[in-house]
């Protein structure tokens, strides 16, 4: 039987299966393999905050989707091409994403009676006709033959099944047409002292890959031509990946030290192990024995002239809530990354969402204002970090950055920039011999001076109590209170004055704008591609700079008809725009842990036309 | 520094005013801190004083060198991250039996655990004072203060003991009415290299005067105070007449005379650990009396110690634009 191949413009596939199955790992190898290869692409890797769930559960569950094309590609996907179960709780969990007629390829070995009552299954799903019907299903037994293939190693047979996930792996390598070097090399290096290990993985991944080639049940293979980009270097990068990568820029280009405080949290602490290999830079990372100690001894690093970052999810923010206070009151430079997840509480720390947009805002005792930004997608990562640190340096202010699950997990093609073409900050140093008075201030920013513990002649003391502005003395006059509030709210406007207008992606004026920010900027962007390419009306706007806003903000706003506002929150962005700009926005508001469909903004923005 | 200009006690004081109450046992502290300093031999811009909240945090506003106040019980984690950003730095803690042993408990215990080179002076007037007199963790069982008029429940911290718990490597004692014993303590905190942690027995005449009476009245304080001294047997008493022997594992106080006699006492060596934990002990039994003085000190690398050697031995495979670039990049033309 001869076989075909076929040209696709873009794919969305999803492997999935138990928390020990190496999801992860495979769906990291395919993007790499897929970057590299030249498609653009978006993943979603979701698994479940217990880190060995029972065996064979539903809740144990792990999936890595990816969505790549030859085209631009914005999101993960909505509707599955393919999907990989590698036992029955996974079908069971992901069958309903798949789309009908879509390829589904079942590991049949983890099929047993126990899984099957495990994934509340009565009869076997595979023996049931209609799944045959409504998919094309392709049924292996790839543990089995992965356990015959590595027959003759010195393995036991519970180490030969665990390369089971790299047959999955070599078997969609061969039908998207791939070269599987990339992930011979990259077994090659990770198991470089077990070569055992890499060896049977290796076996197992060609394994899958002839399997496909052999067999003849897949009739067609997939080409998926290489998207168009901007000419320049491209990487894959993951999020947080990015952040860890613009923090240390910001260090190393402007010669100031990197000091790290923070406490383990997810989805945060990739952020602390990155950071921690950046030792031969003379970075610091102090893993404190609380997110509070992570964040004061940021404050004392910052006070010692460093640049001082801590990174924590919502739980951990709101345990820094105070330090932020002092922070604030000090006018000291601080970088604080929040990385998003469903709360409240201990919420869905796994999941993603965009809850916390007002207690970055809002959330301290006192007037305390921050300034407050979001990247947008894995990409924006790194400049968002390098502008982060740009700011809190140059105005002497703590500054939020905001990222979220989705976003710190997920990756795409990042054309990465030259380091010498960034900007080199302006920091307010005391010079040797200056005048000196503590909160004396710039008059464009309106930033203090800087005097590091070290330097002679300029001792002074700061604190957590109210200051005089100037002398920096311990004051509790009502006027000056009152001036002072102030002067920190104006510290925090006049950076309006310092970051880039909003664009507008599409008309400048029409029907219905769209205003996004964070993690949901792929999902509004697919989505009003999509409504470019039906003659709608419709433009988007997507805010990385929260708090202040833009200053063409209000202009843009006033340009259209109706405003929407899809946010994974109750509305909090949608808030803040009604209250400041006394427009009449709506929101469009979905708390499920997950990002937006891009069909279902499209749809919602199709209601708003039409209303 | 190869030369350092003579400083004097007035190279330390600030111009702010001073706002303790009259009396308080903290304008003692102040003034034998100002007069040690001098002394220490440290550019006093290298100096930076951390405080967290209390009477006893509003210290570094009136000592001038670099300070910072920070926030309830956050001083060792505010001045880890001072030391770490610079180790070079001379880092003291100033802070209270409230903000170290109550509120900031985690922060006190790692700190200690880390052996981060700073120096930690907790004034320990067992009693919150800032906040008008409700009984601290280290107040006595049966406190009556405003939020226990019948009587505390809670059996108190006894911090030498707990920093003992935390692997302290200096722990030590003194009193506020002993400026001269106060002075050569804090000189001994400057000199260890590794967390130092000195309590400092401090009166607060507002809301818990006369909490260390038996212990500084001039007829009585002889005879329930021992002073620790490195390589001398542990003799006190008013007439030197009173010693500490060992029963087993217990202290005893015996009298010098015909049945001991000073060869028979304990002789006080800082070095040993499990002397130090007996002599912490001490501070609560009513049968013995109240130990000053260095209990332990012990040479271990301390924590910047070891973060330089990392900082430095860590090879620099890649320069930054490779790192950035990442193994797998590709280029569009």
């Amino acid at each position: 039987m001869s076989k075909e191949s076929f040209n696709s413009d873009v794919v969305t596939i999803r492997f999935s299966g138990d928390s020990g199955d190496g999801m992860q790992l495979t769906g990291g190898q395919f993007s790499e393999n897929t970057a590299i290869f030249g498609n653009d692409l978006n993943t979603l890797p979701d698994f479940p905050a217990e880190i060995r769930a029972p065996q064979g559960t539903l809740y144990g569950v792990s999936s890595f989707q990816m969505q790549f094309g030859s085209r631009q590609i914005f999101t993960p996907g909505d509707e599955l091409d393919v999907l990989v179960a590698m036992n029955p709780a996974a079908l069971q969990v992901h069958l309903s994403d798949l789309k009908e007629h879509g390829l589904l390829i079942v590991n049949t070995d983890n099929f047993t009676s126990k899984n099957l009552k495990l994934a509340n299954y009565e009869t076997n799903p595979l023996e049931d006709e209609s799944l045959a019907k409504k998919y094309r299903l392709i049924t292996v037994g790839m543990t089995s033959l992965v356990k015959t293939k590595l027959d003759d190693m010195d393995l036991t047979p519970k180490e030969k099944a665990r390369s089971t996930n790299m047959f999955a792996l070599g078997l969609l390598y061969w039908l998207y047409e791939r070269d599987i070097q990339t992930t011979i090399d990259f077994l090659n290096k990770k198991f470089k002292n077990k070569p055992l290990i890499s060896e049977s993985n290796i076996k197992a991944l060609k394994t899958g890959f002839y399997y496909g080639e052999t067999i003849e049940v897949i009739k067609t293979t997939y080409k998926v031509g290489k998207a168009k980009y901007e000419p320049g270097k491209y990487r894959n990068i993951m999020g947080n990946q990015g952040l860890s990568l613009g923090l240390l820029a910001a260090s190393q280009n402007n010669d100031i030290d990197l000091f790290f405080g923070g406490y383990p949290i997810t989805p945060a602490s990739d952020i602390l192990h990155d950071l921690s290999k950046f030792k031969s830079f003379g970075i610091k990372t102090f893993q404190a024995e609380d997110e509070i100690a992570g964040i004061t001894s940021a404050i004392g690093a910052a006070f010692a002239g460093d640049l001082a970052v801590t990174a924590s999810s919502g739980p951990g923010i709101a345990l820094k809530g105070e330090a932020i206070g002092l922070a604030t009151i000090t006018e000291l430079p601080l970088v604080i990354i929040n990385i998003q997840r469903g709360g409240p509480s201990t919420g869905l720390p796994t999941k993603t969402e965009q809850s916390d947009l007002f207690q970055a805002i809002y959330g301290r005792n006192g007037e305390c204002p921050c300034v407050v930004l979001a990247a947008s997608s894995p990409s924006d990562c790194f400049e968002m970090a390098y502008q982060a640190s740009k700011i809190a340096l140059e105005h002497m202010i703590p500054v939020f950055l905001l990222s979220d699950g989705y976003i710190a997990n997920g990756s795409e093609p990042w054309k990465f920039p030259d380091v010498k073409d960034l900007p080199k900050f302006k920091i307010n140093y005391v010079k040797d011999g200056e005048d000196f008075l503590p909160y004396e201030r710039d008059n464009n920013t309106l930033a203090r001076k800087w005097a590091i513990p070290g330097q002679k002649g300029y001792e002074h003391r700061i604190g957590g109590l109210e200051k005089a502005d100037g002398t920096g003395n311990v004051n509790y006059d009502p006027d000056n209170h009152h001036h002072m509030t102030i002067k920190r709210q104006e510290k925090v406007n006049i950076i309006s004055n310092f970051i880039p207008d909003v664009e507008i992606f599409g008309p400048s004026s029409g029907k219905l704008l769209v205003v996004g920010w964070g993690g949901t900027y792929g999902s509004i962007k697919s989505a009003v591609t999509k409504a470019h390419q039906e003659n709608l009306s419709v433009s988007q706007i997507h805010l990385k700079y929260l708090n202040p806003l833009p200053k063409n903000l209000g202009e843009v706003l006033l340009k259209f008809d109706k405003i929407l506002m899809p946010e994974l929150n109750m509305g909090q962005l949608l808030s803040i725009i009604r209250a400041k700009y006394l427009v009449d926005a709506k929101g469009f508001n979905r708390i499920k842990g997950k990002p937006f469909s891009a069909n279902d903004i499209f749809k919602e923005i199709k209601k708003h036309l039409e209303e | 520094m190869a030369i350092t200009e003579q400083l004097t006690k007035k190279d330390f004081q600030s111009d702010q005013d001073i706002r303790w109450c009259p009396g308080c046992g903290d304008y003692v502290i102040l003034a034998q801190v100002q007069k040690v300093f001098p002394k220490l031999g440290i550019p006093k811009e290298k100096m930076v004083i951390v405080s967290g909240i209390g009477c006893s945090s509003r210290f570094p506003y009136y000592m001038n060198t670099y300070g910072f106040h920070s926030i309830h019980g956050r001083a060792p984690a505010v001045a880890t991250g001072v030391k770490l950003a610079n180790p070079e730095l001379d880092v003291w803690v100033i802070t209270g039996d409230g903000d170290a042993m109550s509120i900031g408990g985690n922060h006190f215990t790692h700190v200690l655990r880390r052996n981060i080179n700073m120096k930690i002076l907790m004034f320990n007037n067992r009693i919150y004072g800032l906040t008008k007199g409700q009984y601290s963790p280290t107040s006595e069982v049966g406190k009556i203060t405003k939020s226990t008029p019948m009587g505390s429940l809670d059996y108190p911290f006894n911090p030498p003991a707990l920093a003992f718990g935390a692997s302290a490597t200096f722990i030590g004692r003194t009193i506020d009415k002993e400026l001269k014993h106060m002075g050569s303590m804090v000189e001994e905190c400057s000199k260890h290299v590794g967390t130092s942690f000195l309590e400092i027995y401090q009166n607060c005449n507002i809301f818990n005067d006369g909490a260390f009476k038996n212990l500084t009245d001039r007829d009585v304080k002889s005879d329930n105070v021992i002073v620790l001294n490195e390589n001398t047997p542990m003799i006190f008493g008013k007439e030197k007449d009173k010693g500490l022997v060992l029963e087993g594992t217990q202290f005893k106080v015996v009298k010098i005379g015909s049945d001991f006699s000073e060869s028979d006492l304990v002789v006080h060596n800082p070095r040993d650990r499990n002397l130090g934990l007996m002599i912490s002990e001490m501070t609560y039994d009513e049968n013995l009396p109240v130990p000053i003085g260095v209990f332990y000190k012990e040479d271990k690398p301390t924590y910047e110690e070891m973060m330089i050697n990392q900082l430095n031995s860590a090879s620099k495979k890649v320069d930054l634009q490779s790192l950035i670039e990442g193994p797998n990049s590709w280029e569009v033309k």
